[in-house]
């Protein structure tokens, strides 16, 4: 039975790796003919860093950048804002008028096709320009106002799904304690989703930085993002430039997993430390807590117990 | 489980109602944030799908009119029916279907057993392998779809590679093909394939495999009557996650796609900008997502059912 077991393993094992070759090997080659001499991008002619020099020069490019920039960095801002809140009222709250109805609102943008996406919020802002005279021009401010919202949705996944395995016996307790809704919130709950408002956040930034399609529709003219000119060069062939940006892209991007990964892996350690000395305290306080009836401090203990099981699961499940 | 969450939960919301005013602009912002850049754009989308094209901006009639003192509401049919009528939009429809279902199948195929084989991976592995498979899709979507364009082209490198090794004498053609397409889309979505279903996977319980085999199971039988069975919900929600999306696409089917590629997306994005006709392409949006609505019902059920699951372990 082992041995057939290794067999099974050892057949998605080798789909795994395949799999990740296939995801890596064409922005590897990417990587790698952005140095081509040749403006023939599948000819080497030559190792040059002369499209990276090109690149920079791109004075239209460059602005693009810098507006892409602008707009995901306040999109994932409000993403994250809006999402909070719309993952604290999933989670917390179980019953009021049009839950069914939030709650598909909040997953329906998630695999929502982007051309319907950018056309309906497109006539949206038609529609209001023309009743109310705002938005006066679209650019910048719908470019936002659109991104939000699909971001907000995967926001809201994200931080959600940490909500559920904060354990509430925490936030109970200093409610007990006296401590308003608010302050809990700010104080146990905040703290607690802190990493999942991170992920959220530069899952939105990233979302936006890539959209295409609902900027193209939502924009205006004074209005150009990378993904916007990237397309209108690409659509006319391969140029080394696009090569150049792809690698600075892909550069930027896994320095960035790099860093999560690396303090993914810190905190791991540090977890495991502060379970370690918490352990150490409760098991020293057992006697005493239950020789006062110490009520108190047993519910302290019981929640930390629990606690701590969630983290672990959650340690395994990350 | 249940009725435990549901006694703190219900203590919980005691303890909120002391600041019922911050409960209910909790709801309210991202319930009316979502309603007015939600809800309310697909109302207009249905308005204008039953205008006409006029020349003025914006360039479709409006529904409602009073002229002298007669309120007339003209409800134009003629955009679906020009719809029906030509049969390049059904087939356009149709092979957007098509071509979505085969690309997810595939997808399925071989991400169901990078899942499988992550889930079954060493514990330190696992974030290592979770990340590896996120980083593409961190990247840009446009530059992963472009990258191929390089690779598939008749003097790519694929082609060129083999014909250096002397197999073929004249190019394969892959580009502008609806080969092309499908490996555009399996590139593209495989992560959300995968990361639903490895979500899955990671939370089946080894006893049970154990005690299948136990039982005298072979594995494959134990795949098929356990693991499987236990994966469903992660399986449609990735699927759909896979589909929804691709029916509707515009950029695969444009960048690597051909002439013959008929996928809806493109077509409505071609009637919108290439032939401004907005009410036509509000009438395609329409038939689109009630083609789709299933797909989403699909979907918002397997998802949540997926997000409690995590819950109660």
């Amino acid at each position: 039975m082992t041995i057939k077991t290794k067999n099974k393993i050892s057949f998605s094992n080798t789909i795994l790796i395949l799999g990740l070759v296939f995801l890596y090997l064409p922005m590897l080659i990417l990587v790698i003919y952005s140095f081509n001499e040749s403006r023939l991008v599948t000819v080497w002619a030559g190792f040059s860093t002369k499209w990276y020099g090109e690149l920079f020069e791109d004075q239209q490019l460059l602005e693009a950048i810098g507006m892409s920039l602008k707009i995901a960095f306040w999109s994932s801002c409000m993403a994250v804002v809006l999402g909070t809140m719309a993952a604290f009222v999933m989670t917390r709250y179980n019953r009021f008028r049009g839950k069914t109805a939030f709650s598909s609102m909040i997953t329906a943008p998630l695999v929502m096709p982007d051309v319907i996406t950018g056309l309906s919020l497109l006539l949206l802002f038609v529609a209001m320009a023309n009743s109310i005279g705002w938005p006066e021009e679209r650019g910048m401010l719908t470019i936002w106002i659109a991104h939000v919202t699909f971001c907000a949705a995967y926001a809201t996944v994200v931080i959600s799904s940490r909500l559920r395995e904060v354990d509430r016996s925490i936030e109970e307790a200093a409610m007990d304690l006296g401590a308003t809704p608010f302050k809990t919130f700010i104080q146990i709950t905040l703290p607690g989703i802190a990493p999942a408002l991170a992920a959220g956040w530069l899952l939105s930034f990233t979302l936006s930085l890539d959209d295409l399609v609902i900027a193209s529709f939502v924009s205006g003219p004074g209005a150009t993002t990378l993904p916007m000119v990237v397309f209108s060069s690409v659509r006319l062939g391969i140029t080394p430039k696009i090569n150049a940006l792809a690698t600075l892209i892909i550069l930027a991007v896994s320095l960035a997993a790099f860093i999560t990964w690396w303090f993914m892996r810190r905190q791991e350690a540090r977890r495991l430390q502060m379970m370690q000395l918490g352990d150490d305290f409760f098991d020293e306080s057992e006697d005493e807590s239950t020789k006062t009836g110490d009520f108190e401090r047993r519910r302290i203990k019981s929640a930390y117990s629990s606690y701590k099981k969630v983290e672990r699961t959650e340690s395994a499940a990350v | 489980m249940e009725v435990l969450n549901t006694q703190q939960g219900s203590s919980f919301s005691e303890g909120l109602k002391r600041l019922l005013p911050g409960r209910k602009f909790l709801i309210a912002t991202p319930y009316l944030w979502l309603l007015l850049f939600f809800l309310v754009p697909f109302a207009i989308v249905l308005k204008i799908s039953f205008s006409e094209m006029i020349m003025a901006i914006p360039p479709y009639s409006s529904l409602v009119e009073l002229v002298d003192e007669t309120l007339s509401i003209s409800i134009n049919l003629g955009n679906y029916l020009f719809l029906a009528e030509d049969d390049m939009y059904i087939k356009a429809y149709f092979s957007s279907i098509q071509i979505a279902f085969n690309a997810t199948l595939l997808c399925l195929l071989l991400g169901y057993p990078m899942a499988y084989a992550m889930a079954r991976a060493p514990q330190h592995m696992q974030t290592t392998l979770l990340l590896l498979i996120l980083l593409p899709s961190w990247t840009s979507f446009l530059i992963r779809i472009y990258a191929w364009m390089g690779i598939l082209k008749n003097n790519g490198l694929i082609n060129n590679l083999l014909m250096a090794l002397g197999i073929i004498d004249d190019p394969i053609i892959m580009m502008n093909t609806n080969f092309a397409v499908y490996v555009g889309i399996v590139y593209a979505y495989l992560p959300f394939m995968v990361l639903p279903l490895y979500a899955n996977l990671v939370k089946h319980d080894h006893s049970l495999l154990e005690a299948s085999a136990d039982l005298g199971a072979r594995p494959w039988k134990t795949f098929l009557s356990v693991t499987l069975p236990l994966s469903k919900s992660g399986v449609i929600a990735g699927s759909m996650l896979v589909f929804i999306p691709a029916v509707g696409e515009f950029v695969i089917p444009e960048l690597l796609g051909g002439p013959d590629t008929l996928m809806i997306g493109k077509v409505l994005w071609q009637e919108f900008f290439n032939n401004r006709d907005w009410p036509v392409a509000s009438a395609l949006a329409m038939v689109m997502l009630l083609l789709l609505i299933i797909p989403m019902a699909l979907f918002h059920h397997y998802q949540s059912k997926e997000l409690e699951s995590s819950h109660d372990h």
